[in-house]
């Protein structure tokens, strides 16, 4: 393909720098996210923009936006500009569908394992030596234990402690849905602070130091740990929890109209590889596959789960019950507001 | 009111007026325009029953009472404030003269986080009112030092001014005639400058109801008992519920609007009747 | 937004010494202190916080908060809505206050009492209209998508919001300035046969520099310290659409408290020289119209 002519003007342009593959124009994703990934796709962005130049030749550059989850996607319904969607839960994505249809009705098939590409779960994060004693969920309706959990009208991770709660109540010997409303509202009346997204919670129960135990995903927990010394905290895993599966999908009518469909459908999908799985579980979110996950050892523990369609069915059946106006969650709160 | 133009003379006059009208028309009344009109879309009985949800109205109570426990705040140590600022000599006054305006010139958001790091748990403050079982950060409590920190300045720099015109013969007349110095204060002073008083207060009032920056970062958010209407109106927007939170938003439009025009014409009347006499 | 925020025109009396009528020592010492520990506790503290906090972790931590790349994006984006914003309420402003001030016409208090309303707006509700206007599911979303323009969560919004909460800042001042003026010197002008332009620029222009200068000064550390309104419309875009406030939050939401609070130690800073600026301002303008006064009195 090259000539004798073009030659030097290959080596030419090679030395001023420019590559001489075939030229295309630099793009730019934006991944528009839930509150506990900053630190996930800061490493997996880098991973990802080395990986396309390498295989494309193309130079990408990855925006990033966090907030609670189901603030971000009323922030794609208004208008962000999102190529991809990276969320805490599938119900978030399917009033992306719903109600702007930029993301297709069967986007969840598009990707495998449900475009779930890691998983996580619901733990207990409380401070060294576990002062008070806290190993399970019972121990959280206690009096005089001071809880931490999110807003669940804002915040994903919210949702999933919610549901993990009043799933582990069902399960009980003699569980129903009036107990689990008790032991739920039980719960949130041990809670002082409603932050709107889980990164908000965290840094309500470690930096201001207000609460016992701490509820939320187990990618944040430990990454918690990591972060402000694990001389200060530790993790407890509750003998059942929920499989939280936060999914990912290509905002397809935006991606389309911004030119990134190829890019975007790359990136998700990169999520799946075996260097993708690594970063995952290098930022405690559960790998799909074993193999990534035996180089973790022990970072994993074993939990009894059960999953979101096991008990509730699917998520617009647990949002309409659950965090809809005049849910249980509304509910609950109502009847706090007149005690005084 | 004539009607008629008084400075015929000077030109520009509907140049300028057309400029304000369209620039007002453009950037405020439209855009304040959706809120009315979102709501309206709900009906009378609609917009009746998304204000009045337990929640909401909790929401109310809680900034409205808020706002007015720190005006009262405001209002009294205000006055302290600007009593010595304009009385007495001490060295380092100007600086203090300006530190007042803090509040005015400091960002809400930075406000807040730092009266969170304060009397949060491990705060300065916080950490040394615990053992008294006072808990400021993630209360109502919280909530009110946040209010007052920001309404303060408007209760100092609109009495201030009063008092510099205070003459000092009335003062002198009374305490010759035998008056001690509490009932001059009381029946001479007081009422001289209650107008100024009740506009500052009004003031900070009107400016704690809709405040969020500096609150959301102190306020426990807790639905019912710490959460702020501005908050409640951010949560119905991310539940996709605009017509619930225009209409929350309307209520605190039309009294802010309210507390607006009782503010103008206090301080109007301020104005052409004087601070003594 | 009456006289509170207004300019002081009129030199403070120099406190009275205590005279007969004043109160007993004691008295005074106690108020004095009572009023010292409010401010030092209430006002001061905050400070003093944000600037321990923002070096708690060292010098090195702070400089590299700084010099991080979001941060700086950061910087230039609250300059550059501070830049747009300002200057456009400027010529408000003056628009607003020349035909209020210099005319007469029905109507006047409610144009005055409107220019007033953003102030008491809560920056919430400031964004939202923004949204409900711009958003894809707003009146004009769908013609905005169609010709690709995007308002809301981008620059645009953000500029927007900040022009609403703004609006007031410059009016407010100027209009109590220029009413006091009166006509007399423009008129006087205008009948000697100078053009409006004219009059406008050599007149009115020097009697409102100062309180100009005010205005854009109280109006510029608003501009760049808006919360509630930009979080609505920014959509939180790291390195695009995050001015120094919305900067602040996400560090804090980060574990990165000392950073943090660096970043709101640029905007404290702001403040403080905010505060210095309309000292300056004020003290000019005084002596402009002691200077005036002086000027009349020898000339009559």
């Amino acid at each position: 393909m090259h000539s004798h002519r073009t030659l030097p003007l290959l080596v030419a342009l090679a030395l001023a720098g420019v590559a001489p593959a075939p030229a295309q124009k630099p793009v730019t994703l934006l991944n528009v996210s839930y509150d506990p990934t900053r630190e996930l796709y800061q490493d997996y962005n880098a991973a990802f923009v080395r990986y396309w130049k390498e295989k494309t030749g193309q130079d990408v550059t990855i925006r990033q936006s966090h907030a609670g989850s189901g603030s971000q996607a009323r922030a794609v319904i208004d208008g962000l500009g999102a190529d991809v969607v990276t969320l805490a839960l599938a119900g978030d994505i399917d009033q992306i569908s719903a109600r702007s249809g930029l993301v297709p009705t069967d986007w969840q098939s598009r990707l495998p394992h449900n475009s779930t590409p890691y998983t996580s779960t619901i733990v207990f994060l409380v401070r060294k030596g576990n002062p008070k004693h806290i190993r399970d969920w019972e121990d959280l309706v206690r009096p005089g234990i001071s809880v931490v959990t999110p807003n669940p009208k804002t915040s994903g991770g919210a949702r999933w402690n919610y549901l993990a709660a009043w799933g582990y109540a069902l399960r009980r010997p003699g569980g129903d849905d009036a107990k689990a409303r008790a032991f739920v509202a039980g719960l949130y009346g041990n809670v002082p602070v409603l932050d709107g997204g889980a990164r908000g919670a965290t840094t309500t129960f470690v930096e201001r130091g207000i609460g016992d135990v701490l509820i939320t995903w187990e990618n944040e927990a430990l990454l918690a740990v990591r972060e402000l010394g694990a001389g200060r905290l530790e993790v407890v895993m509750p003998s059942v929890s929920i499989l939280a599966e936060p999914p990912v999908a290509v905002v397809e009518k935006v991606a389309k109209k911004h030119g990134t469909l190829a890019v975007a459908q790359a990136y998700l999908e990169y999520l799946y590889t075996d260097a993708g799985q690594e970063i995952a579980a290098r930022n405690y979110y559960r790998p799909h596959s074993e193999t990534i996950a035996a180089k973790f050892p022990g970072q994993f523990p074993k939990v009894s789960l059960f999953t979101l369609a096991e008990v509730f069915g699917n998520w617009s059946k647990a949002q309409a019950t659950h965090f809809a106006d005049g849910g249980t969650f509304d509910q609950i709160y109502q009847a706090r507001g007149a005690t005084p | 009111m004539s009607l008629h133009r008084k400075a015929s003379v000077l030109p520009g006059f509907g140049l300028s007026l057309g400029f304000t009208v369209t620039y007002l028309g453009l950037v405020v009344l439209i855009p304040l325009s959706t809120i009315f009109v979102k709501s309206a879309g709900l009906g009378w009985t609609g917009l009746w029953d998304a204000v009045t949800t337990p929640r909401v109205l909790a929401s109310y109570r809680l900034s409205l009472l808020a706002s007015l426990t720190a005006a009262v705040i405001s209002a009294v140590f205000g006055l302290v404030v600007a009593w010595v600022l304009v009385r007495y000599p001490f060295p380092g006054r100007r600086l203090v003269d300006a530190l007042v305006d803090l509040p005015f010139a400091l960002p809400t958001a930075v406000a807040g986080i730092a009266l969170t790091t304060l009397y949060g748990p491990n705060g300065w403050l916080g950490a040394r009112l615990a053992p008294f079982g006072i808990r400021v950060a993630f209360t109502p409590l919280g909530i009110v030092v946040a209010l007052t920190f920001i309404g303060l300045p408007f209760v100092i720099r609109t009495l201030q001014p009063v008092l510099e015109d205070l003459e000092a013969d009335v003062e002198e007349a009374a305490a010759s005639l035998g008056a001690t110095r509490w009932d001059t204060f009381r029946r001479v002073l007081l009422p001289a400058i209650r107008p100024a008083l009740i506009t500052g207060f009004a003031l900070a009032f009107a400016r704690a109801v809709g405040e969020y920056g500096s609150v959301v970062f102190i306020s426990g958010n807790m639905p019912m008992r710490t959460e702020i209407a501005p908050l409640l109106i951010m949560t119905k927007l991310e539940q996709y519920d605009y017509a619930g939170a225009s209409a929350i938003a309307v209520v605190l439009l039309v009294i802010s609007f309210t507390l607006l025009v009782t503010i103008n014409q206090l301080s109007s009347r301020n104005r052409l009747t004087g601070a003594t006499d | 937004m009456p006289q509170a925020l207004a300019m002081r025109t009129s030199a403070p009396p120099r406190p009275r010494r205590a005279g007969p009528a004043a109160e007993p020592a004691l008295v005074r010492w106690i108020l004095m202190a009572t009023a010292l520990a409010f401010l030092a506790l209430f006002l001061a503290l905050p400070l003093v916080v944000v600037l321990t906090e923002a070096f708690r972790k060292g010098v090195g931590v702070y400089a590299a908060a700084l010099r991080d790349p979001d941060a700086l994006a950061a910087v230039r984006l609250t300059l550059l809505t501070a830049a747009i914003a300002v200057p456009l309420n400027l010529v408000f402003g003056v628009a607003a206050a020349w035909s209020i001030a210099k005319f007469t016409f029905p109507g006047k208090q409610l144009l005055v009492t409107l220019i007033d309303v953003p102030f008491t707006v809560s920056p919430v509700i400031a964004g939202m209209m923004f949204v409900l206007l711009f958003g894809a599911q707003g009146w004009f979303g769908p013609w905005l998508a169609d010709h690709g323009i995007g308002i809301v969560f981008a620059v645009p919004g953000i500029v927007l919001a900040t022009i609403f909460v703004t609006v007031p800042f410059v009016a407010r001042e100027l209009i109590p300035l220029m009413q006091e003026q009166g006509t007399e010197e423009e008129e006087a002008a205008m009948v000697l046969g100078a053009s409006g332009w004219q009059t406008f620029r050599r007149i009115t222009i020097p009697s409102i520099k100062w309180g100009l200068l005010y205005g854009v000064i109280v109006c510029n550390a608003r501009a760049m310290g808006e919360f509630g309104a930009v979080s609505v419309v920014s959509g939180h875009i790291r390195g695009v659409t995050n001015t120094l406030p919305l900067q602040v939050e996400i560090l804090y939401n980060e574990y990165h408290l000392a950073a943090a609070f660096a970043v709101a130690s640029l905007l404290a800073l702001l403040a403080i020289v905010t505060l210095v600026a309309r000292s300056l301002v004020e003290w000019f303008e005084l002596h402009r119209r002691t200077d005036t006064t002086h000027e009349q009195e020898t000339t009559a």
